[in-house]
């Protein structure tokens, strides 16, 4: 297993790296100077030479680079343009509130996906599974952005349950929670459900029949035991697409978390801070695909070994 | 599902096609008067926060959405299919190379890449289209290179290579249409990740811009009108929604049909 782990850890550096050399790349696709871009057309030459300077894109662009990997190395991104804050200081005192609702939207999507995977792969081909597979297609259809409006009308305009966005009690995570994990969860029910038949198919699982037992107890008891380990890696992989999916939800009802951060300093073309933000949330999403991997590598013995 | 889904993608492409000839109003002209007015016989979705009638522009934003889409899928299939079949084919560095290349852009999760690009770039339709090209075509990419893998053993494509026939035509003429099948339903699938994509895009503002009408962009200005007038919100996003879950059901059609295993 400590071969396994080297070996994938040495493997994900050049990814880090590539993801690094990008997301540099990034501040310098700016069409014309991007100090200038920054301050807007209204600056003064000297603001934009100062602001240049300040962000060092004076300097040579191989020194630029290898400051800029050093300072990652170190956890230094840089200085927010608008704030005036460390970047890092600005996405820890975010990542909290992104990483509550990124967890409790997965809550949301594994509760609802699992029954509904399990239930249609015993009722296979009946009116049920063609049920729970069609919502499956129509959440992985329903956007983000029309979803969350949608529950907003309903369940905050309309019925007036919930607040319609903020943030400050648990209520505020409810909408955000069940927009965010709809697409996920119908993902999973529909990997489930291809999952929990491959493993009824098994011989094993026919021994367990063949000596009495019901179809639900050969399920729950045999088949969906086995039939986790792929869907417990698409939960992994999946969660860059959450981490992403936060973007559009924290837009929607003004979660004060990374995504949202993004945005505004998208829209104030606060580079520093837009770098930096896009550098972690895939440094997460690298490191979350890596922990899959070893999870799954610990799961499946013929993983490792390969 | 394949018949359901051809009918929802064959009625986007007539509106597109022939809708802005046919609807009675013009998608930009504004109605200050009746702003917001809720749907009535004369305007059946409504009218937006600048008076004009959502139908109309709804129609002229299928064009949009289709024409993202196509335009994405067309030249990130082709670049996809172009780096995969020369990985695939090639072997050793030249994959390795594009393998690594693949490996760091798949790295990205998503849309993330592509609202960076737009954030540096600025708002456009041409670079929407532009950015979700960048992401897209690793995805083919990875599809035809592991086809050329198995491709370039087979005994048809050794006898092509012993008869002297040279890389370029091997893999224009027996490698890809190999991989042909599996290109034809991601591209499918991938038109429907497209129209979200961009419509996303468009409705974080980094999109299309106003006054042009896109479906993302009208949901995002029904977002400060979810109180007093819910239908800026409901018919825009149940446009993308069907037109999205129609190259899906499409795409999984094609899939089984192509591919009676993926059915279970």
């Amino acid at each position: 297993m400590a071969r396994y782990l080297v070996r994938r850890l040495i493997l994900t550096i050049p990814v880090l790296l590539g993801v690094a050399t990008l997301v540099f790349a990034l501040i310098h696709l700016v069409p014309g100077d991007p100090a200038q871009a920054m301050l807007g057309e209204g600056a003064t030459a000297e603001d934009v030479t100062r602001l240049r300077t300040s962000l060092g894109l004076d300097r040579p662009l191989l020194v630029q680079y290898g400051s800029f990997l050093g300072g990652v190395a170190r956890g230094d991104l840089g200085t927010s343009f608008r704030s005036g804050q460390p970047v890092v200081r600005e996405i820890s005192r975010r990542f909290g509130d992104t990483a509550i609702l990124a967890l409790c939207a997965m809550s949301v999507a594994i509760a609802v996906a699992l029954p509904l995977g399990i239930v249609a792969a015993v009722f296979r081909g009946r009116a049920l599974d063609h049920a729970a597979m069609t919502m499956a297609l129509a959440g992985i259809s329903m956007p983000s952005f029309w979803l969350g409006p949608l529950l907003a009308i309903l369940f905050a305009v309309r019925l007036g349950w919930l607040p319609v966005s903020g943030s400050g009690t648990p209520w505020h995570l409810v909408l955000p929670s069940i927009t965010l994990g709809t697409a996920l969860a119908a993902i999973l029910a529909r990997m489930t459900r291809s999952s929990v038949i491959e493993e009824l198919r098994e011989l094993y699982v026919m021994a367990a029949r063949a000596r009495g037992l019901s179809q639900i107890r050969a399920v729950v008891r045999h088949a969906f035991r086995n039939s986790l380990i792929p869907v417990v890696t698409i939960i992994g992989l999946q969660f860059g697409a959450v981490l992403t999916g936060t973007i559009i939800t924290e837009t929607i009802f003004a979660w004060p978390g990374v995504g949202r951060l993004l945005i505004t300093a998208i829209n104030t073309r606060d580079y520093p801070l837009v770098q930096g933000c896009i550098l972690f949330i895939s440094v997460t999403y690298v490191a979350m695909n890596l922990l899959t991997d070893l999870t799954y590598g610990l799961l499946d013995p013929r993983i490792r070994f390969e | 599902m394949i018949r359901v889904g051809f009918l929802i993608v064959a009625l986007a492409v007539a509106a597109a096609v022939f809708g802005p000839s046919l609807t009675p109003y013009d998608p930009t002209s504004q109605t200050l008067s009746q702003r917001l007015e809720p749907p009535s016989r004369a305007h059946p979705f409504g009218m937006d926060e600048l008076g004009r009638d959502i139908l109309s522009r709804l129609v002229s934003g299928a064009r949009i959405s289709l024409i993202v889409g196509l335009a994405v899928v067309s030249v990130s299939s082709l670049i996809g299919m172009m780096f995969g079949s020369i990985a695939g084919y090639f072997g050793g560095a030249v994959d390795d190379v594009i393998s690594r290349v693949i490996d760091v852009l798949m790295a990205f999760p998503g849309i993330l890449l592509a609202i960076a690009l737009v954030a540096v770039l600025g708002p456009s339709l041409t670079n929407v289209i532009l950015a979700l090209c960048v992401i897209g075509w690793v995805g083919y990419a990875r599809l035809v290179r592991g086809q050329a893998l198995r491709a370039r053993e087979f005994e048809y494509v050794q006898a092509a290579r012993a008869l002297g026939a040279g890389p370029a035509r091997i893999v224009v003429r027996h490698v890809l249409p190999t991989a042909f099948p599996a290109v034809i339903v991601q591209a499918t699938l991938g038109m429907a990740g497209a129209i979200i994509a961009e419509a996303s895009l468009s409705f974080l503002g980094l999109g299309v811009q106003p006054p042009t009408p896109s479906w993302g962009t009208m949901l995002d200005a029904g977002r400060s009108h979810l109180f007093d007038a819910p239908h800026l919100t409901l018919f825009p996003g149940m446009a993308i929604a069907v037109l999205v879950l129609g190259f899906n059901f499409l795409g999984d059609g094609l899939r089984d049909r192509i591919d009676p295993k993926a059915r279970i």
